[in-house]
């Protein structure tokens, strides 16, 4: 039933999202009227003018790259959340946002095939660490053949843990500030380093990423009948279930690569969109997606305007709203066990 | 589109886990759209069997044949196309609805990327019907009763169209009414059927033959009238019956005489 909304709720996403970003490159220290900054951009890039700068070279990278990092976080927490068949996972809760960050760094600081690989070093190296990281945190909960929730959550904490302190180590120690980003961007995130070049790496990934993955969308279902359900149903978990982790892993790692370490935007975003269109892969995918690049433009608007002229990591915002959230959560989930566990 | 019934052997299965032996070479057969059902009292291997059969569980010793090829060298999805399982009952969803649930069924008979079509959807419409069930068809699967999900399950299978249904205790949440609709049903569709069922005159009205089942082996098999004694049941289950005959059916009908 509530899948057939699914094109409407798509069509008054994609219209929130369209006024975000408007939003996104009017505001900010120098403010520019909405309609000016329609103009600007239906004028194209390289016109003269200080507003024209501003909204396209200053602004608008920033903006995509939101929109960007979060439909694939919303889109790998939605992947996540079938995957361990436990709606409070996310990229960051399992430590996969943390492996990527640490693989990042890891090649950033020790120069470790950054000249071999070049430009694709860093998000390749972030794409193993949070495969890494999310194999381990799988293979810690599964101890025994069952998976529970406290489980689940406890090996994510502490992997997350472990890596985000041996990130924060390295860069510590590292005595090369020019070439590196903060302890801040890597384990709270951050969008204010986006450029335009950088920006094709994290929308393929998106893209490709999220196109196979709604392809995937039939086998991604049966994975909710569990292991052996799906099994008598024809699906080879095992060999399912690596294939999307891997898929998983590569769309956080280069969006990690890119924006440091953001969370629970795929935590709430999925759920919101499972309580609007149902958990149907098909028509939710695209939904957690626009759903997670709107939430995550508003956080990025707020982060860089509420303080102002300070700006806060906004890996800041989403936890501040994500944290209270995943309490809630948590606790509905241990009243009807069925879901958790 | 249905699978011919297929013809079931099962030969000298074991089945061990952490040292203990829950099966111990247990042989059963059922012949292209027989209806077999296998009773037993708790503990005796009865689901056990039932997972080696379709596959949950890898057999340590012997084999499972379906149409006389060992069903552990078909890969997943081509034996998902020939059994189907209606289990016990079936873990939360995340809020798919019952039709979604349903329509799971079609699976193993799509490419992972196929869609469904006007056909699956009519298949899963019928199939929904039959079992009662097309009026919470938009509902959630996790918000119905213990009864109504067996019925969606047992829709589901229907969907999948096998060739051998493998059916674990299908009536404990029904209601008498539905236990009698839905084991009627597997026994006039065109598949073979295996059930594990609890209720010994529901087994002695819908099966062609029975197993009965006794620490990991088997005590008795062959026609209800001929394995459902008062001297086995009172070995087997330890309780003392008076066994009649049904008067409408002839089949065996079970009365249990109080203790003490």
């Amino acid at each position: 039933m509530s899948r057939r909304r699914a094109p409407a709720v798509v069509l008054l996403l994609a219209a929130a999202l369209a006024a975000c970003a408007v939003a996104g490159l009017a505001l900010g220290p120098v403010r520019i009227p909405p309609a000016q900054v329609l103009d600007t951009v239906l004028d194209g890039p390289g016109r003269p003018g200080a507003f024209a700068s501003i909204v396209w070279d200053v602004r608008m990278p920033r903006v995509l790259l939101g929109a960007v990092v979060g439909a694939g976080l919303a889109v790998a927490g939605t992947v996540l959340q079938a995957l361990v068949r436990n709606q409070l996972a996310d990229p960051f809760l399992l430590g996969a946002s943390s492996g990527a960050s640490a693989g990042a760094v890891a090649v950033i600081v020790l120069g470790a095939g950054a000249g071999v690989l070049g430009g694709i070093g860093v998000p390749l190296a972030a794409f193993a660490g949070s495969m890494g990281a999310l194999v381990a945190v799988y293979a810690l909960a599964r101890r025994g053949g069952t998976m529970t929730t406290g489980r689940l959550i406890l090996a994510g904490v502490a992997v997350q843990y472990v890596l985000s302190a041996l990130t924060s180590l390295v860069l510590v120690l590292a005595a090369h500030p020019d070439q590196m980003r903060s302890v801040l961007f890597w384990t709270l995130g951050g969008l204010g380093g986006a450029r335009w070049d950088e920006l094709a790496l994290p929308a393929v990934a998106l893209l490709l990423g999220t196109g196979l993955l709604i392809a995937l969308a039939r086998p991604l279902d049966l994975l909710l009948a569990g292991e052996e359900g799906a099994r008598t149903l024809g699906l080879d978990t095992g060999r399912f279930r690596a294939a999307v982790f891997v898929l998983t892993s590569l769309v956080i790692g280069v969006l990690v690569a890119y924006s440091g370490a953001i969370g629970f935007v795929g935590l709430m975003v999925p759920h919101a969109a499972r309580m609007v269109v149902g958990a149907g892969h098909r028509a939710l995918l695209p939904v957690a997606a626009l759903g997670g690049a709107v939430f995550l433009s508003l956080a990025d608007l707020l982060a860089r305007t509420a303080a102002a002229p300070e700006e806060i990591p906004v890996g800041v915002v989403t936890a501040l709203v994500g944290g209270p959230f995943f309490l809630w959560m948590l606790r509905r989930s241990t009243r009807t066990e069925g879901v958790a566990g | 589109m249905t699978a011919d019934p297929v013809e079931l052997a099962v030969e000298a299965v074991r089945y061990e886990v952490d040292g203990h032996t829950l099966l111990h070479g247990i042989d059963l057969t059922a012949r292209p759209g027989e209806t077999v059902g296998v009773v037993g009292p708790n503990g005796s291997g009865k689901t056990t069997l039932l997972r080696c059969v379709y596959g949950a569980l890898r057999p340590t010793g012997g084999r499972v044949l379906l149409d006389g090829a060992d069903a552990a060298a078909l890969g997943v999805k081509d034996r998902a196309r020939r059994v189907a399982v209606v289990p016990q009952d079936a873990a939360g969803t995340f809020g798919l609805t019952v039709g979604e649930v349903v329509a799971m069924g079609r699976s193993p008979h799509k490419r992972f990327w196929e869609q469904d079509g006007p056909q699956d959807a009519r298949r899963v419409a019928e199939a929904l019907e039959t079992v009662g069930a097309a009026a919470f068809a938009d509902r959630r699967f996790e918000e119905l009763s213990g009864g109504e999900r067996q019925r969606a399950l047992v829709a589901r299978a229907l969907v999948q169209a096998p060739g051998l249904l493998a059916l674990d205790e299908p009536t404990n949440h029904l209601d008498i009414r539905y236990q009698l609709e839905i084991l009627g049903l597997v026994r006039a569709l065109p598949v073979t059927g295996l059930l594990v069922l609890h209720d010994l005159n529901l087994a002695a009205s819908f099966c062609d033959r029975l197993y009965v089942l006794s620490a990991g082996r088997v005590a008795a098999s062959g026609p209800p009238e001929r394995v459902l004694t008062e001297e086995l049941l009172a070995e087997v289950y330890g309780v003392r019956t008076r066994v009649g005959v049904h008067p409408d059916t002839g089949a065996p009908n079970i009365v249990y005489v109080p203790q003490g």
